[in-house]
């Protein structure tokens, strides 16, 4: 049984059309017609997308490649538009059509009194189309294609609610920080056809070993090799779209954006387009140890140092924000250690368990009317238990409780850290260990805060309904127009259908993903960087994995954080005030976000328009109209002045003029003429 | 009528222009239609150019030739290959597109507006395809004509200066041009480029030749530094006249390197390949910092074109090294290729972005940025064309702003990942002068009153826009079939690169 390329081009497009219908015919389907075409599209999409999934692995199909039409062909380059489904591919398309679909519903609840309507489901649609694009496409060409694209709606949506200044400061933000990582990406795509001659994902990966020993001359005596500036290139790219630090700093902001993309797009697929693309890369990352330290140490540091800062946060979107990085980070830690299959395990459980508290937390606000800050919450689970236990599902995987999916997915990438030998496993162990204590501490202090504890808000008894779904922040905070109450079936059923695979799917397929090969020849790993096949002589099935897990060093740095969290949130809140006045240095560096921020803006936005303005006042005005153009007018005008002079009117001037005009002229052929004429 | 396909199509629209005039300004709507039929007219006959061309077999086609001055030897000669197929169309696309543009706009004698665009049309139509270079020369310099009869009639406050600025720059720079043809006319006795190109000339008449060249094109280009006048000009200019000049004319000044220095003297452009590349990095990332502080719209958008026309120059020159130096025939043609590609983008990427900044002009007189903010607030379709085209200036895969900036930035990465490095810096640059200024023209709330009285695009404005999106798009999501028509037409070019004269 063969993949249909026709199914391959309807699972692309109809999320496209939904989008075209939804965007450009609103004004004739109506809010109604929009939401149902653009649910209709992913639907048909997700259900194709597990047909695929079943097709790989079960129908036995082998993986489909082919070209669908020449972008463009010039000499021996070709550059296709065309598709590569193999099980990594079906993957990703099952997971991000299944949460785009649960995403979709959901929005039907959380935007429902927005003016906005119509246009965010064509956005949500077009995503979905760009990240179908990207993760299915057989050539960097398309692949650069879906990741400006995706960033394009990440753009987009970001800055949805476009009165606001925070959201179109934010959107153009994310759009520059990814744009500095895309021009890694860009050069290392450059890199790849000037080495590999080709754009082929095939044909490049069939010829990587070619690389081996091949350099790129940087400067007349330095010489670095190819593999190694390809991979670090194209990791740059990575970087800015899964948001690894340096250029983690467009994340947090893209908490501007409604919650329903912050949880699709921001959580659970855009982010991890970077995840997916090294480990598709996995062929020619394998060539150099020298970039898979560097990736290794950059997610290291980022799993630690951004979570840190998600514990003093308090918007709620925030902490996930964070908390997103923080995860970003540990999937990176695993493609530096070889480990790329982990690193899609975790991509997958991470966004399930992700976009369910994103979703949660968009429950929460709508319940709170807006309100993101968590201590004007506290005591939400009997307004809104269904919120309330499928977000403790979420938690419980993200901090990673033995049996959920979360503990099958990070804890391998922990110990897979462990058993590394690459140059910076020992930082990243330490990292990724003291990431789980981190993690434990902004996620168990995040669910007190919202959902247990005393009620820090207090319900006003004024008339007249109506807050305002994109106008929030006029009312006075902590005071609700009425009490809080759970959300409507929309937006709690994607709530409840993400919460079972969170906490079920690490158990039944961490043996295949990671011990059976499951992803064949999508993912090429070298022997002798191998951790998973160390690491699988001792795996005996997933009920003895977390069995062992309970004895294990990460679940007592998570049982610590559940006790700290547990004693101060619940039994002694004032203590929470006193750790922050002990601490307050410490407090006020991860407030300040390491003031990462603030030296970007000055350095690059404020630096940059500074330098162009310099360009523009002393270059383009001074030197070059100034001095050159109309310098030369003022030359002009001296001569000219000067000739005015010659006019002058008198008869006999001119006459001697033209006596010695004609002397010249009779002159000048006298000596040069004979010459002239001898030719 | 086949046989005078080139000669229809430059005499059409310039003799149509004379019942547009005759119309006078008692009848401007039969002057707006008429001019419309005719562009309408000039625009099929170009579509028949794209039937009757060969890609296949490439060199020139269609050729026309009549002795004109005969004690000189000069010719009426004309033909065209893929890449002049392309520019022309280009031409007679958006030469309907700013007639619709300025239709209500222009109630100032728009009979001489429509005739002047339509002559103006033809005499670029007529550089394009001329084969003969005192022909080229003398078309090359009667478009400044009409462009500065646009500027000076119908243009803003300061358009004496920016008309003055802007003719004596380049009829400058044509001199130097002039004096190199009429150095070539008296070693080959002849202006027929075919026969130009195969003159043996040494090193040292080379290099002359060749800044003569270079003198007159970069100006018209422009290049870095030589840049300054098309700022004002576009700032001065009616829409039409800016779309025209940004879309096309600045074509005129890549089209003769290509025409001229490539195959007349390619030991000298070798030699100097350098310099040309050198200028067009600065014209991308000095321009782009530069662009990014400008207070103006226009200004923003004439410095990005600067800053585009950077990849075309690039483009073309890097070839030289990559041939030359590194025997990559391929690489050559991916830069050269995505040069002319960018060519063509550029005119209705940057066509499209002065229709939409004259779009904003008409309704509030200023094209001061500071002046706007919310303007999808009242205008939503119009903001979608805005952000579209935008996308499309900062090379958006899915644009055709994309498709040659990428392939000229692959072929560099081959000659040097130094040049690659700073070719891509307009990834980070192009994208923080356009979509700040999309920030602070469209999004935002409305602060100023006039912003708020602004009305939806009417559907006059929604057809021009919508013709140039479908441009950006076709080009960009299927860029293939205009590649072809141009792929043997460059494969030649390349080949002359590497052919040594002396």
């Amino acid at each position: 049984m063969a993949i249909s390329t026709h199914i391959l081009l309807i699972i692309a497009l109809a999320p496209l059309v939904g989008c075209l219908l939804a965007g450009f015919l609103a004004r004739f389907i109506g809010r109604a017609g929009a939401h149902s075409v653009t649910i209709l599209g992913v639907a048909v999409s997700c259900a194709l997308s597990f047909l695929v999934l079943y097709q790989l692995t079960v129908g036995g199909a082998a993986e489909y490649n082919q070209n669908l039409y020449t972008w463009f062909q010039i000499g021996h380059f070709n550059a296709s538009v065309g598709f590569m489904v193999d099980r990594l591919t079906a993957m990703m398309l099952v997971v991000v059509s299944f949460v785009s679909l649960l995403v979709h519903v959901y929005t039907i609840g959380y935007m429902r009194d927005d003016p906005g309507y119509t246009r965010f489901f064509s956005y949500i649609s077009l995503f979905t189309f760009s990240m179908f694009m990207l993760v299915m496409s057989n050539n960097f060409m398309q692949l650069f294609f879906g990741w400006e694209a995706v960033g394009l709606v990440s753009y987009l949506l970001i800055g949805f609610w476009y009165k606001r200044p925070t959201a179109i400061f934010a959107n153009l933000k994310a759009f520059m920080v990814n744009r500095v990582g895309d021009f890694g990406f860009l050069l290392g795509i450059a890199a790849v056809l000037y080495f590999l001659g080709t754009l082929d994902y095939a044909t490049a990966f069939a010829n990587a070993p070619s690389l081996v020993g091949r350099t790129l001359q940087i400067t007349a005596g330095t010489q670095w090799d190819a593999a190694t500036v390809i991979c670090i290139c194209l990791f740059i790219g990575a970087m800015g779209k899964s948001a690894q630090v340096p250029l983690h700093v467009w994340l947090p902001d893209s908490m501007e954006g409604p919650t329903p993309i912050s949880a699709l797009i921001h959580a659970a697929t855009m982010v991890t387009a970077g995840i997916f693309m090294v480990s598709r890369m996995s062929p020619l990352f394998e060539l150099s140890s020298t970039a898979l330290s560097f990736v290794l140490v950059i997610g290291a540091t980022t799993a630690l140092f951004t979570g840190l800062i998600g514990i003093v946060q308090n918007d709620i979107k925030r902490v996930i924000a964070y908390s997103t990085l923080s995860q970003l980070g540990y999937m990176t830690v695993a493609l530096g250690v070889s480990m790329y299959s982990g690193a899609v395990f975790h991509l997958m459980t991470h966004a399930f368990f992700k976009a369910l508290l994103f979703l949660g937390a968009g429950s929460v606000i709508i319940a709170m009317h807006h309100e993101q800050d968590m201590r004007y919450m506290g005591g939400l689970r009997k307004y809104m238990p269904i919120t309330w236990i499928t977000m403790w599902a979420g938690s419980i995987a993200l901090v990673a409780v033995p049996f959920t999916s979360g503990f099958y997915s990070k804890d391998a990438i922990i110990e897979a850290v462990g058993e590394s030998h690459r140059w910076g496993a020992h930082y990243a162990y330490f990292c990724v260990m003291a990431g789980v204590l981190v993690t434990g501490l902004y996620t168990f202090r995040q669910m007190y805060l919202t959902f247990h504890g005393k009620e820090r808000f207090t319900i006003a008894e004024h008339h007249g309904h109506g807050h305002d779904h994109d106008d929030h922040g006029h009312h006075e905070p902590g005071v609700l127009a009425h009490a809080p109450k759970e959300s409507p079936w929309v937006v709690t059923l994607p709530l409840v259908l993400l919460a079972i695979p969170s906490l079920l799917v690490g158990f039944f397929t961490i043996g295949p993903l990671l011990f059976g090969n499951w992803f064949g020849s999508a993912i090429h790993v070298e022997a002798a960087n191998d951790v998973l096949a160390e690491m699988g002589a001792e795996f005996h099935g997933p009920l003895a994995m977390a069995l062992h897990g309970f004895t294990q060093m990460p679940f007592w740095l998570l049982l610590a954080a559940f006790i700290i969290c547990t004693y101060i949130y619940l039994f002694n809140p004032a203590m929470a005030g006193k750790i922050k006045a002990a601490l307050k240095p410490l407090w006020t560096v991860l407030d300040r976000k390491y003031w990462v921020d603030n030296v970007y803006f000055a350095l690059f936005a404020r630096g940059g328009v500074m330098l162009g303005r310099g360009f523009w006042k002393a270059s383009e005005q001074g030197v070059i109209d100034g001095a050159m153009v109309n310098g030369s007018v003022g030359v002009v005008h001296r001569v000219a002045a000067a000739m005015r002079r010659l006019q002058s009117g008198y008869l006999y001037h001119y006459a001697f003029a033209m006596i010695l005009g004609l002397i010249l002229l009779l002159g000048g052929y006298w000596l040069v003429g004979p010459g002239l004429a001898g030719q | 009528m086949f046989n005078h396909l080139l000669s229809l199509l430059i005499w059409l629209p310039v003799v149509g222009a004379i019942p547009v005039l005759f119309a006078g300004s008692a009848r401007p709507n039969l002057a707006r239609w008429l001019s419309m039929l005719v562009a309408v007219l000039t625009f099929v006959a170009s579509l028949f150019l794209l039937v009757r061309y060969n890609a296949d077999t490439g060199g020139m086609q269609l050729t026309e030739s009549y002795l004109w001055i005969a004690s000189w030897g000069v010719h009426y000669g004309l033909a065209v290959d893929g890449i002049s197929v392309a520019l022309i169309v280009m031409t007679t696309f958006v030469g309907i597109l700013v007639i619709a543009g300025a239709w209500e706009v222009i109630q100032d004698k728009p009979h001489l507006y429509m005739a002047a665009m339509l002559i103006l049309e033809g005499l670029l139509i007529g550089v394009f395809c001329a084969t003969d270079a005192l022909l080229f020369y003398a078309l090359f310099e009667a478009i400044l004509i009409p462009m500065f009869i646009l500027i000076g009639m119908w243009g803003g406050p300061r358009r004496v200066y920016a008309t003055l600025k802007f003719f004596i720059y380049t009829f400058f720079g044509s001199v130097f041009m002039l004096i190199a043809l009429l150095y070539l006319y008296q070693k080959a006795g002849t202006f027929d480029l075919a026969t130009l190109a195969a003159l043996p000339l040494t090193f040292k008449e080379q290099a002359w030749i060749f800044f003569a060249f270079l003198i007159a094109f970069a100006i018209k280009v422009p290049m870095v530094p030589v840049h300054t006048w098309l700022p004002d000009a576009h700032v001065e200019a009616p829409t039409g006249g800016s779309v025209v000049l940004a879309a096309v004319m600045l074509k005129v000044g890549t089209y003769g390197m290509l025409r001229f220095i490539l195959p007349i003297v390619p030991d000298a452009g070798a030699h100097f390949a350098w310099l040309i590349v050198v200028l067009s990095l600065i014209a991308i990332v000095y321009i782009g910092y530069v662009a990014l502080v400008q207070e103006d719209m226009k200004k923003l958008v004439a410095y990005s074109s600067v800053a585009h026309m950077g990849f075309v120059t690039l483009g073309i020159f890097i070839a030289f090294a990559l041939v030359r130096e590194q025997g990559s025939t391929d690489m050559a043609l991916l830069g050269m290729q995505g040069a002319m590609v960018q060519m063509i983008s550029h005119g209705f990427v940057s066509g499209a972005m002065f229709t939409c900044i004259g779009v904003m002009y008409d309704r509030t007189h200023t094209r001061q940025i500071k002046d706007y903010g919310g303007v999808i607030n009242v205008m939503p379709w119009f903001g979608f064309f805005y952000v579209l085209f935008a996308m499309a200036n900062c090379g958006l895969p899915g644009t055709s702003g994309f498709v040659g900036e990428f392939m000229v930035i692959l072929a560099s990465f081959a000659a040097s990942p130094w040049i690659a490095l700073f070719a891509a810096f307009t990834l980070i640059i192009g994208a923080a002068y356009t979509l700040w200024l999309v920030k602070r023209v469209l999004w935002g709330e409305i602060t100023n009153p006039h912003v708020a009285e602004m009305k939806e695009i009417n559907g006059r404005e929604t057809f021009v826009l919508v013709a140039f999106a479908a441009a950006v798009l076709a080009l960009g999501i299927w860029p293939q079939p205009l590649i072809h028509l141009m792929d043997s037409s460059v494969s030649q070019l390349v080949q002359q690169l590497a052919i040594h004269k002396i």
